[in-house]
């Protein structure tokens, strides 16, 4: 009988009727290198844990055919699931003991083989397939890790703003540079909302957004299929108008963008009122200006603009420089 | 053909032969990327032009190539997961043999989307059988060729391979098994990952 449970249950004991341990099955021993289990008593090996209340070998027989959590006194203190049932022989129990989840530490700690187990086990597929799984949830990891880093590469060379779909400020250094290169000459416009912080504030991002929106919408439709509209920052834009070489084409697309800005953009039943202050400066291949310089004069046209009362077109003269609220150069640097 | 698979190719060639062949096989097979990546799937029709162009930049008979690729999954450290993997089959080199008919099964329940073809072991007498591969790629069989002779040898068992050609999408290997503990074979620690 003892030989046929070491090859169903290798994970067994048999118990006297005083609780006192009378053989133990080839895999329990080895949870006991160094010691014996035969002559020990059951519950001073095991620490029941459940059912409570169990410290007796008539309550214990009494639990028979019930799941038991046990665990092993000695270190490192293996949690087992066990079951008692009576037998071999009169007055004796067997319980045979099952790792549960502990089996995967238990099979390090105490060097267990395929050969520790019944044929019929599932423990050696359960190994498989946490290390299948282990193995297949590092290759998506690094899958992950490597598709996270291309998403934020390819965001950083994004040339779109995501929010009104025009080109961004990465895009309008890598145009302006290419323009420089070819010796294109080109307009600038810088574009400033007037108002535009009132509407967020006062009307919610939401709102904000969908005027931001309309905004990029009107600018595309007022300019050419040649130019170029890029949103700089929040309420900030620019327009690249090459060949633009008459001062009349540009104020007339600038004083249409400015004349429809100017009209409310409705909102869930409200109306948003902002308007645009435009500032306008040329890039000529051989004149005496940089680019830096270009966008700098554009940025003091539309301070020009501003100071005078908003929703109007400037175009950049040195004089501009020297006039207004706006500090003067020579007084900067002083 | 699932990005494992392919991917296991690439660590292969990599491994084997350096990333340089590996680049020059890409090109060849028109590929236009350089890496697979092991979760994802590729089409069917990438895997054998592939395997073409490796043989071709390596200069060498497919088929041999293909049994090397087969050594190389439960021999190389890189790898070393796959070989574990296998050995959770059986306690001898026979018990692991009659595993291997559920090797696509055991292969799915670790990623659902991995479909290995089909396998199956005949036994002719108790030393001698003949494995029969479903082979969506020519020269299957080979592979499981390499991974046979190299998993005998983890075994420490000594055995005869012999590639018995096939046809229809079936490759057929004999085995006969002449020492089932020729050698001491490597150690399989069960709890070797855990912890």
């Amino acid at each position: 009988m003892t030989s046929a449970l070491d090859v169903l249950c290798p994970m067994h004991l048999i118990l006297s009727a005083t609780g006192h341990i009378l053989h133990a099955g080839p895999t329990t021993r080895k949870l006991r290198p160094e010691a014996e289990f035969v002559g020990e008593r059951f519950l001073e090996v095991f620490d029941l844990k459940r059912p409570r209340a169990i410290t007796t070998m008539t309550d214990l027989r009494a639990a028979a055919g019930m799941k038991l959590h046990l665990r092993l006194r000695d270190l490192p203190q293996t949690e087992v699931k066990g079951v008692l049932v009576p037998g071999p022989e009169p007055e004796q129990s067997i319980v045979n003991l099952s790792f549960g989840i502990s089996i995967v530490d238990a099979v390090s700690d105490y060097a267990l083989t395929s050969a520790d187990f019944a044929a019929t086990d599932l423990a050696v597929e359960m190994l498989y397939l946490v290390e299948a799984k282990s193995a297949a949830m590092e290759a998506s990891r690094k899958l992950n890790l490597r598709l996270q880093g291309a998403k934020i590469a390819a965001e950083e060379q994004a040339y779109t703003d995501t929010l009104t779909g025009l080109k961004n400020r990465r895009a309008m250094d890598h145009i302006i540079s290419r323009y420089a290169t070819w010796g294109t000459q080109f307009g600038l416009m810088q574009i400033d909302l007037d108002w535009f912080k009132a509407v967020n504030d006062t009307m919610g991002h939401a709102a904000g957004d969908h005027v931001l929106q309309t905004v990029a919408r009107i600018m595309v439709e007022e300019t050419r299929e040649s130019d170029t509209v890029v949103r700089i920052g929040g309420d900030e834009f620019v327009v690249l108008l090459p060949m633009a070489e008459e001062m009349s084409d540009l104020s007339a697309i600038g004083d249409r963008i400015i004349s429809r800005l100017t009209q409310p953009i409705p909102f869930q039943g409200q109306a948003c009122h902002i308007s645009a202050s435009i500032g306008v400066a040329f890039f000529e291949p051989s004149g005496p200006h940089s680019v830096a310089e270009v966008l700098d004069n554009a940025d003091v046209a539309l301070y020009a603009s501003k100071d005078a009362g908003r929703a109007q077109l400037s175009f950049y003269h040195p004089s501009l420089r020297h006039t207004g609220d706006s500090v003067p150069e020579n007084a900067r640097s002083a | 053909m699932h990005g494992l698979i392919n991917r296991a190719i690439q660590c292969f060639v990599t491994d084997a032969y350096g990333p340089e062949k590996w680049l020059e096989a890409t090109r060849m097979a028109e590929l236009d990327f350089v890496e697979f990546e092991a979760m994802m799937v590729y089409d069917d029709a990438v895997t054998p032009r592939i395997l073409d162009a490796i043989a071709q930049v390596l200069d060498r008979p497919r088929d041999e190539m293909m049994e090397d690729l087969g050594t190389y999954l439960v021999s190389h450290p890189t790898v070393e997961a796959l070989r574990r993997l296998l050995r959770f089959g059986g306690v001898t080199f026979v018990e692991f043999l009659q595993s291997l008919d559920d090797l696509p099964d055991r292969a799915r329940l670790a990623v659902s989307d991995l479909h290995l073809p089909r396998i199956e072991l005949r036994e002719h007498a108790p030393n001698h059988f003949s494995l029969v591969c479903d082979c969506p790629v020519e020269g299957y069989g080979h592979v499981m060729m390499g991974i046979l002779r190299a998993m005998a040898d983890d075994y420490g068992a000594l055995a005869l391979l012999e590639h018995q050609g096939g046809g229809q999408g079936t490759e057929v290997i004999s085995i006969s098994l002449i020492e089932t503990e020729f050698a001491e074979g490597r150690v399989f620690d069960l709890g070797a990952r855990a912890g």
